[in-house]
C-alpha cells in the first residue's frame, strides 16, 4: 500500500530476533552489569575496571513498573502524525537485567488497560514517518 | 571550629514572563538582597553566579556578567553550572572561599529567562545523546514526573485528589507572596477542570518555566560578629552530592536505570539529604520547615519522604492531616513552591534558601510559619545527576 522503506530510527540500538522485537545492549564482562543503551568503553560500576564487553539482546519481558501518556504533542525532535494522536509511555521492569527501561507503548493502548505489575513485551512498531520513510522503534505491548 | 556561614541578606526579582535580559533581573535581586544585608557592593569580595545555558555566553559566565552590571570592583569571580543545583553549587563555592578565609563576604546569585512551554533539547540530528533520543520518542519532562506519580499511586495508594490538594495547599501559600508568579488560590475543582498533560498528572499538577533571580549575601562568622549580626540564619550543610551506582529510579533524560545485578540499586532523591543531616548533625525531626522542588504536585510528596518528615509511602496522609501547610507541625514550600513560582532554573534552588531565610528571621508575613522553627531544609534535583540539599539554622 505505501512504497515508503522502512529503517529504525537509531540504528544498533534493537532488532528483530528470532524470538521477536529485541533491545541491543552489552553486559561486563568482569562485573556482568548490564548496559542500554549499549556501553562498551568503561564499566560504570565504581568497584569495576571492566573495559570488556559482550553485546547481547536484553530480556524480551518484564513488568509494568509505572506508566503514562503523552497528551500533547512533543517538541522537536519528535516526529508527530498529522493531526498528533496521543500515546502511552511505559516503563518497565528486566527481572535478568535488574534495570527499567522506558519506551512508548503501541499504537491502540491507552492508560486505562494498563496496569502497574502487568506483564509486558517488546516490539518493534512504527514511530513516525518522515517524508519518504516509516521510521520503527523499540515500544512496549501488553502481554495478551 | 563551626563549618557554618551566615546568611546577612536575601534578595529576589519576582518571578514571572517578564521578556527582559535575565541580567536585569539579577541586578534587581543583587541590590535587594545587598540593602537587606546592609552591606556595600564594593566591599563584597567574591561573585558565585549561578550559570544560565540559555542566555548565550553572558549566561555561561553570569558570576562575571553580575559582577560587570553591577559595577566592576575587582572582586574575585566564579561561574557554577549544575542544571537545577546550580544556585546550591554557587552557595558551596562561596561558602569553600569564606571558610578557607580567602574571603569574608560573598555575594551568590543566579537569574534565568526562559523560553514558553516545554523545556526541548538542543537542535541537530544527536542520536549519542540520550536527551536527544527521549525527545525523539516524545518523552518529555513531565513523562517523568507523570511515571513517579503513577508509581505513588501503585505502591501507596496516593489519589489524584492527593495531587490536587498539594496545589491546593501551595497555591494558597503563594498567594500571600509577592514574589511568586501565580498568585491565586486554587480549588480541587479547577485542579479537575485542567487539561490532562501526562496522565496521571493536569496541567496544574505541573510546574511552569518562569523568569526570576534571586540572590544571597554570605559571609563568615568572624564578619558577622563585627556587624553585630550574630543572630542572623547561617547554612549548617550543603549537601550536592552524585547519585550512587546502580541509580535504581529511571530520572530525566536517561531511557534506562543502572543495572543493579552487580551493586545494589540506590535512590538518589533520598542520598540527598542524608549528606546535609550528617554535615549538620542535625536530624529530620529538628526540622521545622522545608522547600522541596515540586516540579509535580506528586513529586513534593515524595520528597516529604525522602527528607525523612514521615515514613516512606506516608507523605499523603501527613498532608490531608494539614501538617504540611502554613500553621501545621511542618510546613512545606511555605514560598508557594515551584507550583506559584515556575521553574527559574539557575535562580530556583537560591530562591528557596532566601524563604528559609525570611521565615527563620520571622519575616515571611502572613505565610509566616511558627517560631518554633529553628531548622529549615530544601531539596531539588535536575538533570544528569545534580541534585542539592542546603539546611538553614538560626
Amino acid at each position: 500500500m505505501s512504497d515508503k522503506t522502512q529503517r529504525p530510527f537509531l540504528e544498533g540500538w534493537f532488532s528483530q530476533g528470532e524470538a521477536g522485537a529485541e533491545l541491543i545492549g552489552t553486559r561486563c564482562t568482569s562485573c556482568g552489569t548490564y548496559y542500554f543503551p549499549r556501553q562498551s568503553r568503561f564499566c560504570r560500576n565504581p568497584a569495576c575496571e571492566g573495559e570488556q564487553f559482550e553485546e547481547l539482546p536484553l530480556s524480551r519481558h518484564g513488568r509494568l513498573w509505572s506508566y503514562t501518556n503523552a497528551c500533547y504533542q512533543p517538541p522537536e525532535p519528535f516526529i508527530a502524525s498529522d493531526p498528533f494522536e496521543p500515546f502511552a509511555i511505559a516503563a518497565v521492569e528486566l527481572e535478568r537485567e535488574r534495570m527499567i527501561v522506558l519506551g512508548p507503548v503501541v499504537q491502540g493502548v491507552d492508560v486505562d488497560v494498563l496496569q502497574v505489575g502487568m506483564p509486558m513485551e517488546l516490539v518493534i512498531e512504527r514511530l513516525c514517518d518522515t517524508g519518504n520513510e516509516h521510521l520503527l522503534s523499540w515500544k512496549w505491548k501488553p502481554v495478551a | 571550629m563551626s563549618r557554618d556561614i551566615v546568611i546577612l541578606g536575601a534578595g529576589m526579582h519576582p518571578w514571572g514572563k517578564w521578556g527582559r535580559s535575565f541580567i536585569d533581573y539579577g541586578v534587581v535581586a543583587a541590590r535587594a538582597a545587598l540593602k537587606d544585608a546592609g552591606v556595600d557592593w564594593r566591599d563584597v569580595q567574591f561573585v558565585s553566579g549561578a550559570a544560565t545555558i540559555r542566555n548565550g555566553y553572558p549566561g555561561q559566565v553570569s558570576g562575571a556578567t553580575f559582577a560587570q552590571a553591577l559595577g566592576w570592583q575587582g572582586a574575585q569571580v566564579n561561574t557554577s553550572y549544575a542544571a537545577c543545583a546550580s544556585g546550591s553549587q554557587a552557595l558551596a563555592a562561596a561558602r569553600s572561599k569564606i571558610l578557607s578565609g580567602e574571603c569574608e563576604l560573598a555575594l551568590v546569585i543566579g537569574s534565568d529567562t526562559t523560553p514558553k512551554g516545554f523545556l526541548a533539547p538542543a537542535k541537530g540530528e544527536r542520536p549519542d545523546d540520550p536527551d536527544w533520543v527521549r525527545f525523539r520518542l516524545g518523552i518529555t519532562n513531565p513523562s517523568y514526573f507523570a511515571l513517579y506519580a503513577r508509581r505513588r499511586m501503585a505502591l501507596y495508594g496516593d489519589t489524584v485528589d492527593d495531587f490536587a490538594r498539594v496545589k491546593i495547599k501551595n497555591s494558597k501559600h503563594g498567594f500571600e507572596n509577592p514574589n511568586a508568579r501565580y498568585r491565586k488560590c486554587f480549588t480541587a475543582a479547577e485542579v479537575a477542570a485542567s487539561p490532562m498533560v501526562a496522565n496521571p498528572l493536569r496541567l496544574m499538577d505541573i510546574c511552569a518555566t518562569s523568569d526570576g533571580a534571586a540572590a544571597l549575601i554570605v559571609c563568615s562568622v568572624d564578619y558577622a560578629r563585627r556587624l553585630g549580626r550574630t543572630d542572623a540564619p547561617k547554612v549548617a550543610a550543603i549537601s550536592t552530592v552524585t547519585p550512587t551506582f546502580a541509580s535504581g529510579t529511571i530520572e530525566m533524560p536517561d531511557l534506562a536505570t543502572d543495572s543493579a545485578v552487580s551493586v545494589a540499586a540506590h535512590s538518589f532523591r533520598a542520598a540527598l539529604p542524608v549528606k546535609a543531616y550528617e554535615e549538620a548533625g542535625i536530624g529530620p525531626q529538628d526540622v521545622g520547615l522545608a522547600e522541596v522542588y515540586d516540579l509535580s504536585t506528586a513529586l513534593e510528596l515524595d520528597w516529604i519522604e525522602d527528607l525523612q518528615l514521615c515514613a516512606r509511602g506516608e507523605a499523603a496522609a501527613l498532608l490531608r492531616s494539614g501538617a504540611t501547610q502554613v500553621g501545621g507541625r511542618i510546613p512545606v514550600n511555605a514560598s508557594g513552591g515551584l507550583a506559584c513560582f515556575g521553574e527559574a532554573v539557575p535562580a530556583q534552588a537560591l530562591a528557596q534558601v532566601c524563604e528559609l531565610t525570611w521565615q527563620l528571621r520571622g519575616q515571611a508575613g502572613a505565610r509566616q510559619v511558627s517560631s518554633d522553627a529553628k531548622v529549615g531544609i530544601t531539596a531539588n534535583q535536575g538533570l544528569f545527576g545534580h541534585g542539592s540539599s542546603v539546611i538553614v539554622k538560626r
